[in-house]
């Protein structure tokens, strides 16, 4: 960034001269800081998956969750400053639910993605007001045309996704993201390829020494191809948002130290 | 309870005399529902050892008219609890599918594996319903909560006043008259619960839901039923949906007088 210090990056919303909002750019740079979270919208389903870095070991596993449920059908994904990406998220709730409350359904994922981006937005108007240190992944399922992924950058930015990475490792991620056939993996897959993603895009990083908590959620599309939601929620398990079950996670790392670290054994190989 | 909806909330003509309808005509200001407008009639429910069972018709009435005939009155509200109800159909909307819709939704957002369970519910909707009636605009309805709590069944009961009370059988509207004597033969207090099987008290509210159609003027044939039954934490919830009343007899009918054969 050659113009910082030009005092056109102390006050929001102020363009420099050529024509640059760098508050926003550096909350992109808070962003890159937080550990990496990642996307995966496939064949029948979407799949978050975040890094998070274990800051102590005086925490309780499993606290201070990254990934967020903001309906029973949709689900957030976060990475850069934690208490910006839980406000992110309550906004997201009230959302969803007057959305439910004004139309008698669940909000589609492109309508919730939108209008997070243009709150999102908001925040680089004003100089009373800072941009948000968080880039989301918005994940769901909609009613019509099934799984949707979406993610909102600080500058209010909204792109849909087949694969969506954000974070201190989403450069690694995204090269591995782009090696998948995305529109064409079941959750199931797209579940071990996001254990392995984020394992490479740790170990590609500074954070390499640090410890880190796998998180990953899912939100399934039922098994006769047709989202249903069901309003009594009777339908457990499908068109919800919820956290993947322990084993089929513990087995996903498991398979991706596998894979990783038997590719490094065969570049040992070759190079000896 | 009265089996009239109209009469609910209302004195009791019998007691204190014919009610004055000038104190709700419409040129008072500030009046909220005064009056059901469609109406759904009993809900009946009983608990078993292991369970509870709730049942209740499909029909929404218009007045005496029979204006809906595929509406489902009972409400699944998380893993635990089923809810009824009986007394206006819009009200009940509003409750099932606004509120404890948004308060499951809001309840899931922890994902700690903790859920509401009946009591829970039950004592939120009795707030809903105290409250209502504190601002003098009731929803105007009787509910029934079912559900599995804490290892035991549960059953209770709210209405448009916030009155709250449970018991073993309880039946809401007509029901009040009609079925819990019935329910009472096999369940006479807490104790007897021990001794209910599942299909035991399956077969005694269907035997109910055949009377209440014999005799209710606002009931239909055709009704829904849940079964909620648990062991220990696990609960397991069945719904059996539009079920018809089966070996229907109408031979009593003919000593009604004004029905049938009868002339005069």
């Amino acid at each position: 960034m050659t113009s910082i210090g030009t005092g056109y990056d102390l006050s929001n919303s102020v363009f420099s001269p050529d024509g640059r909002n760098f508050q926003v750019e550096y909350a992109t740079k808070a962003v890159e800081n937080g550990g990496t979270a990642i996307g995966l919208r496939c064949k029948d389903g979407v799949v978050l998956a975040v890094e998070k870095l274990i800051q102590s070991k005086l925490l309780v596993p499993g606290s201070n969750k990254r990934i967020a449920t903001v309906d029973r059908h949709v689900g957030i994904a976060c990475a850069g400053l934690i208490p910006d990406a839980r406000h992110f998220v309550s906004r997201a709730r009230n959302e969803a639910s007057s959305w439910r409350k004004g139309y008698y359904g669940p909000i589609p994922i492109s309508s919730l993605a939108d209008r997070m981006g243009q709150y999102a937005q908001t925040y680089t108007l004003f100089s009373s007001v800072r941009p948000f240190g968080v880039t989301s992944i918005i994940g769901g399922l909609d009613e019509e045309g099934g799984p949707s992924l979406w993610m909102v950058e600080p500058s209010g930015v909204t792109w849909g996704y087949f694969g969506a990475a954000t974070g201190r490792g989403r450069q690694a991620a995204k090269a591995e993201l782009e090696k998948l056939d995305l529109p064409n993996i079941t959750v199931e897959e797209g579940v071990k390829h996001a254990a392995r993603i984020i394992l490479i895009a740790h170990g590609d990083n500074s954070g390499k020494d640090k410890d880190y908590e796998l998180e990953m959620t899912w939100v399934r599309m039922p098994p006769n191809g047709e989202a249903e939601i069901a309003a009594d929620g009777t339908v457990r398990g499908y068109g919800r948002h919820e956290e993947v079950p322990k084993d089929i996670v513990e087995q996903a790392e498991k398979d991706a130290k596998k894979a990783v670290e038997g590719d490094d054994d065969d570049e040992k190989m070759a190079e000896s | 309870m009265n089996h009239l909806p109209e009469a609910w909330g209302r004195p009791r003509d019998d007691i204190y005399g014919a009610y004055d309808h000038q104190y709700v005509s419409a040129s008072n200001p500030n009046q909220h529902t005064t009056s059901p407008v469609v109406t759904g009639t009993s809900v009946v429910a009983l608990k078993y050892n292991g369970g509870v069972v709730i049942a209740a018709d499909n029909l929404a009435s218009y007045g005496s008219l029979a204006r809906f005939t595929n509406v489902e009155r009972l409400k699944q509200v998380g893993s635990h609890t089923v809810v009824g109800a009986s007394g206006d159909v819009s009200d009940m909307q509003f409750l099932f599918d606004e509120q404890l819709e948004q308060l499951i939704i809001s309840e899931e957002y922890q994902n700690d594996g903790h859920h509401l369970r009946a009591k829970h519910i039950y004592s939120y909707l009795s707030r809903v319903m105290y409250h209502r009636r504190s601002k003098f605009n009731p929803l105007w309805n009787v509910l029934l909560v079912a559900g599995w709590d804490d290892g035991k069944p549960f059953l209770a009961s709210t209405d448009l006043l916030g009155t709250t009370f449970s018991g073993p059988a309880l039946a809401s509207g007509f029901g009040a008259h009609l079925a819990i004597p019935l329910l009472r033969r096999v369940c006479p207090d807490e104790a007897a619960v021990a001794n209910i099987t599942r299909e035991q008290a399956i077969s005694v509210i269907e035997e109910c839901m055949k009377v209440l159609f014999y005799r209710d003027a606002r009931s239909m044939n055709k009704y829904s039923m849940s079964i909620i039954s648990g062991e220990g934490d696990k609960v397991e919830i069945e719904h059996r949906k539009d079920i018809q009343l089966k070996q229907q007899s109408w031979k009593f009918a003919e000593s009604i007088r004004g029905y049938g054969a009868q002339v005069v």
